[in-house]
């Protein structure tokens, strides 16, 4: 009961612009130094020690920005969805605040995942390009993303922007599953997933710890970057609030 | 109640200006049209292009028709009334939805096999385009109303809805162009199909309440 009760009352204070913006300040000095070097130790770790694969050689070490990347964008698709939940349920700002702050990261990484797979793809499938399942349905998750922002952008009340755009990033959720299994269904090259929760992985540990660290890494650089943009929104849209009027 | 006083009201409007039954129609025959001109007229091409391209006309078609769904409603302050009335959206929007379905859809889906068959599709594939089309249209109607109902204020919202709306029409796409391609090889359809009727029923049961929700957006309160 303790639990469940410091748990909503947090949520609740998180929901109020005011003790957000105080709450992310304390935060976040502390956090990008911190996702600055995971993401640092992670990429060179596996970028320049990690061993050689011994069938694509070096061309597998793209891998360590792909996964997280792909990873990331993915994440942030979903966290949008639980965003426009909240916020249809109960019509938070702050819900409002994070989709417009999410969507253009997420669209970034989906695009970074999209780019470093084509450059993948030419030495191990021979193409930049194939029409394969995952490939797909991450260029529609990237498609998803910029219809998200311009949603945003095309209506000019932000209130009323939030509410549109979470409403479609929660049906965009149900869909992206939807769309994940069609297009399995309908073609695939990509080679399986390497990382899973259940059963054993099949990457060899001196492979994997730095593929999660650089993950965790590149997470924890979203979440900062998310963070900062949520912030500056927050002044703009609380700008005249008595809060804001003192602060600035 | 509501239901069959929306429908009737909704069938009489359309009644009234026949062009905005007939005029999708005609965008979806001339798309098809376009591709042995602007493809090659060699039939076994045309019969492997055919369940996409007729997908494709058929999805861009519904998406053209479904941006005016609200729109008339919206300027003439019909919508409003709708909104303040002391009753749930759901029941008028899905009576909206199944009425757009019967004038825009349903003559895609008649439609549809004589398409087949000009694309040279081979015989035993055509029954199933008609079946898939007949599946599919409902939902792509369902889901274009979401984004018909997000973007009925604004000024662009044409080119917009097709933004929100196209990457989501992706899975009847898939299943609807692939389960013609497994006919005309003469693979077992009976699956996908099914897979077809499962989203059209989740689509058209789900979708009134995001729909009803969008207008409440839309509308501002």
């Amino acid at each position: 009961m303790m639990v469940w009760k410091t748990l909503t009352r947090w949520y609740h204070q998180l929901g109020s612009p005011r003790y957000f913006y105080r709450f992310s300040e304390v935060l976040l000095p502390w956090l990008w130094p911190i996702a600055l070097l995971t993401t640092a130790v992670g990429l060179v770790w596996g970028l320049a020690f990690a061993p050689e694969d011994y069938q694509q050689g070096n061309s597998y070490r793209i891998i360590f920005i792909h996964v997280p990347a792909a990873g990331g964008a993915l994440l942030g698709y979903v966290a949008m969805g639980v965003a426009g939940l909240v916020n249809l349920v109960w019509r938070m700002k702050m819900a409002e605040v994070m989709i417009k702050a999410i969507a253009p990261f997420g669209a970034v990484l989906a695009a970074i995942a999209l780019i470093t797979g084509a450059i993948w793809g030419k030495p191990t499938w021979g193409t930049y390009w194939v029409w394969d399942a995952r490939l797909t349905s991450m260029l529609i998750m990237l498609f998803l993303y910029l219809g998200v922002m311009a949603l945003i952008n095309a209506i000019p009340d932000p209130r009323q922007a939030g509410r549109a755009a979470g409403l479609l990033s929660v049906v965009g959720v149900i869909n992206v599953v939807i769309v994940k299994y069609s297009v399995e269904w309908w073609q695939s090259l990509h080679q399986g997933s390497t990382i899973k929760l259940t059963g054993g992985s099949t990457m060899p540990p001196e492979m994997l710890t730095p593929l999660l660290i650089s993950m965790l890494g590149i997470y924890l650089l979203f979440a900062v970057s998310v963070l900062w943009r949520a912030r500056a929104e927050l002044l703009w849209r609380e700008r005249k609030s008595a809060w804001v009027k003192e602060l600035v | 109640m509501s239901f069959t006083a929306t429908m009737q009201r909704e069938l009489l409007l359309a009644w009234r200006r026949p062009a905005e039954i007939i005029n999708p129609l005609f965008f979806f025959v001339m798309v098809v049209a376009l591709f042995p001109l602007g493809v090659s007229p060699r039939p076994e091409l045309l019969a492997t292009l055919a369940p996409g391209v007729v997908w494709v006309a058929a999805l861009l078609a519904v998406l053209l028709s479904v941006d005016g769904l609200f729109r008339a409603d919206h300027d003439s302050g019909a919508l409003e009334q709708l909104l303040t009335a002391p009753q749930s959206l759901y029941v008028p929007v899905l009576a909206k939805l199944a009425a757009h379905w019967m004038l825009t859809g349903l003559p895609l889906v008649v439609m549809a096999p004589l398409l087949g068959y000009m694309l040279h599709l081979p015989e035993q594939a055509i029954g199933v385009l008609f079946i898939a089309v007949l599946l599919g249209t409902p939902t792509l109607v369902a889901i274009g109303a979401i984004g018909a109902a997000l973007t009925v204020s604004l000024r662009s919202g044409g080119i917009l809805l097709s933004l929100l709306v196209l990457p989501l029409y992706v899975p009847v796409l898939v299943f609807g162009a692939g389960v013609v391609s497994y006919a005309a090889k003469g693979l077992p359809v009976s699956g996908v199909l099914a897979l077809l009727g499962a989203m059209m029923l989740a689509s058209f049961t789900l979708a009134p309440a995001a729909v009803a929700a969008g207008l409440r957006i839309s509308s501002g309160n």
